[in-house]
């Protein structure tokens, strides 16, 4: 399993045009990808899961990927927040 | 005349007649279902048209309203694919053995009440796309047309709620605007009407559908709607409608262009602004910058001295907002006929020569020091410039000059962060036209103050009414020292704009940029206007 931690440093936080993407990167690997923040966690895979996390600003998230492309996909959504959120 | 209001979302005026636009009835009954696969390809089938309807409404959206917008469509898109979603609305199907509409209904309420519980206004109004994409499977399920509802007329739409769906999918050939009884200024709805530039009232508790088939007004500057207007408020709002088109037709052809003149000489054209409320119409107008930024208001709004921090926030919620326009502001101005009780100035019996302005500062270096090390800190966050008004001998200069000096090293010492500024005079009596020269030698930039240079050119008190028919605004001894300014500054390799009243005068405007002026600074809604003029003169001929 794969684990990092990302703080978001965007103004709107993962709304709902980032949240749609983030899914859509997630979806293109065969691996789990589930968030984290403050004791919740979620799919993400699952796009209303994901925007009703309500990730803001600041927020530090830990992002878990497990599964046999899971470095690939941890990259991949590393990439996709560092430049997008 | 009936008066609704609301919350407006465009800046315009909408006439016409109201048309009530009424969704049909949508009650779902909770039917039962024996065959439940069945049931589930139904939904399957309405999901998979859902989907592709909101394919071709990004499509629409995208062609009408740009990127940004019609990204909503593929999200709805996306919301329609979402696995807990399909999941609640098949174990409906599955387990309760009920029809497709009840399904999905419940399932489309359900996840709608979990967005609109949370704390955060963006994702509140998400539960509006919810219902939404919900709303679209029912009407294929229920087939229904949702396109005729509009009726045939050009009209002002009013309804219960615009979904985003609902608001793309209109013939903008027939919507003049539209007014809602909910809805939420966050909502995807209000964000199409901004961006397809259609007036809207939301949030208008008035709504009746007494209204059907009446004249109406949406006067979007003053939130509300107007239903059987009175003939004069009609017409008056009419003449208004008539600026607004005319000053968008202006913005259509000329926002983004430069301001050069068809030989090829370019100027820059700014606007004079008071405070951060006017910041709004120089972006509008497409302002290249601010020629002119009058400082009074910090201090005419406070009781007592307004403090660094005060008008440091002040001065750099406008610089910032405008970074990377230069800000050309200028240092404080009270005296004369604009007084505050707090700074105790005796009362003179001739104010308008009196101690005012520069005077003041440099007599009350404190006071000075406050404003100017409030403007440096406020340099760090966009293009500042400062002027001095009011200098008639090169010792004032070097004077202000040596202050701001002083508080720079200060802040630098104190570990603040500040810019770079430009450092300009206003030219606005006739010594300094005078020792122009002189004064171009120690400063970066000239701006002419034409209101003060033409009273203290011909003596003539611009408040007393009396004096109107020995007014000149053109008089020559006036335009020969605006010559005599522009030739000394250029002679020193400075720029030299005019910030005064006649700088926005279009019958002055080509005598201006044959005297080689480099900036006019204008009132924001002046801008274009002048664009046009010197758009249009060819300096060669």
């Amino acid at each position: 399993m794969k684990e990092f931690q990302y703080t978001i440093k965007d103004a709107c936080g993962i709304h709902a045009r980032p949240a749609g993407l983030l899914v859509k990167v997630v979806k293109g690997y065969a691996s789990t990808a589930t968030l984290e923040k403050a004791g919740k966690s979620c799919d993400m895979r699952k796009l209303m899961a994901l925007m009703g996390m309500g990730v803001k600003q600041g927020d530090t998230v830990t992002i878990k990927v497990e599964g046999d492309d899971e470095d690939a996909a941890a990259a991949a959504i590393e990439k996709f927040l560092s430049e997008n959120v | 005349m009936q008066v609704g209001t609301g919350k407006s979302i465009l800046n315009g005026i909408a006439i016409g007649k109201l048309k009530i636009y009424k969704k049909k009835d949508t009650t779902i009954s909770a039917a039962a279902v024996t065959d439940t696969e069945a049931e589930i390809q139904r939904f399957e089938k309405a999901q998979a048209k859902a989907i592709e309807q909101q394919t071709a409404l990004y499509e629409k959206a995208l062609a009408e309203a740009g990127e940004d917008i019609a990204e909503v469509f593929n999200i709805h898109a996306m919301m329609l694919e979402d696995d807990d979603f399909v999941d609640a609305i098949k174990e409906i199907i599955n387990g309760q053995k009920k029809c497709a509409e009840y399904a999905v209904k419940t399932a489309g309420d359900n996840q709608a009440a979990v967005f609109a519980a949370m704390d955060d206004p963006y994702l509140q109004a998400r539960s509006a796309d919810v219902e939404d994409i919900a709303q679209c499977m029912l009407d294929i399920l229920q087939g229904v047309d949702t396109d005729s509802l509009q009726g045939t007329e050009p009209s002002i739409l009013v309804a219960e709620d615009l979904a985003p769906s609902e608001t793309v999918r209109l013939d903008k050939s027939l919507l003049l605007g539209f007014i809602t009884r909910e809805g939420s200024s966050n909502s995807h709805t209000a964000i199409l009407a901004r961006s397809m530039n259609i007036p809207a009232l939301i949030q208008c508790k008035e709504i009746s559908p007494e209204w059907d088939g009446k004249m109406a007004v949406v006067d979007g500057y003053n939130a509300c709607v107007y239903v059987d207007p009175t003939p004069d408020l009609l017409e008056s709002l009419q003449k208004r409608q008539q600026e607004d088109r005319k000053k968008q037709a202006l913005l259509q052809e000329l926002k983004g262009k430069t301001n050069t003149t068809l030989d090829g000489t370019t100027i820059n054209v700014f606007a004079n602004i008071g405070g951060m409320g006017d910041v709004g119409a120089v972006q509008q107008n497409d302002g290249g910058g601010v020629g002119l930024f009058r400082t009074e208001f910090v201090y005419l709004n406070c009781k007592d001295y307004p403090t660094e921090d005060y008008q440091f926030e002040a001065y750099k919620q406008v610089v910032e907002s405008l970074a990377p326009k230069k800000v050309v502001i200028r240092t404080c101005d009270i005296g004369a006929d604009k007084t505050v009780d707090y700074m105790k100035l005796d009362k003179e019996d001739n104010p308008a020569l009196g101690y005012r302005a520069i005077r003041i500062c440099l007599t009350r270096k404190d006071f000075f020091k406050t404003q100017l090390r409030a403007l440096l800190r406020a340099s760090a966050f966009g293009n500042v410039s400062i002027m001095f008004p009011m200098i008639i001998s090169l010792r004032e200069l070097r004077d202000a000059k040596a202050t701001l000096e002083e508080c720079r090293e200060e802040l630098i010492a104190e570990g603040k962060a500040v810019g770079k500024v430009e450092v300009g005079t206003m030219i606005e009596t006739p010594a300094a036209v005078l020792i122009a020269d002189d004064l171009a030698e120690e400063c970066d930039f000239f701006s002419i103050g034409t209101n003060d240079l033409t009273q203290y050119t011909c003596a003539l008190d611009r408040q007393n009414a009396k004096l109107e028919p020995f007014f000149n605004p053109h008089h020559p001894a006036v335009l020969k020292a605006i010559q005599m300014t522009i030739e000394a500054g250029h002679r020193h390799g400075i720029w030299v704009g005019i910030c005064g009243e006649l700088g926005a005068d279009p019958a002055l405007t080509e005598v201006f940029l044959r005297m080689g002026v480099d900036e006019l600074s204008v009132n924001a809604k002046s801008i274009l206007p002048l664009r046009k003029i010197i758009r249009s003169v060819d300096l060669s001929k």
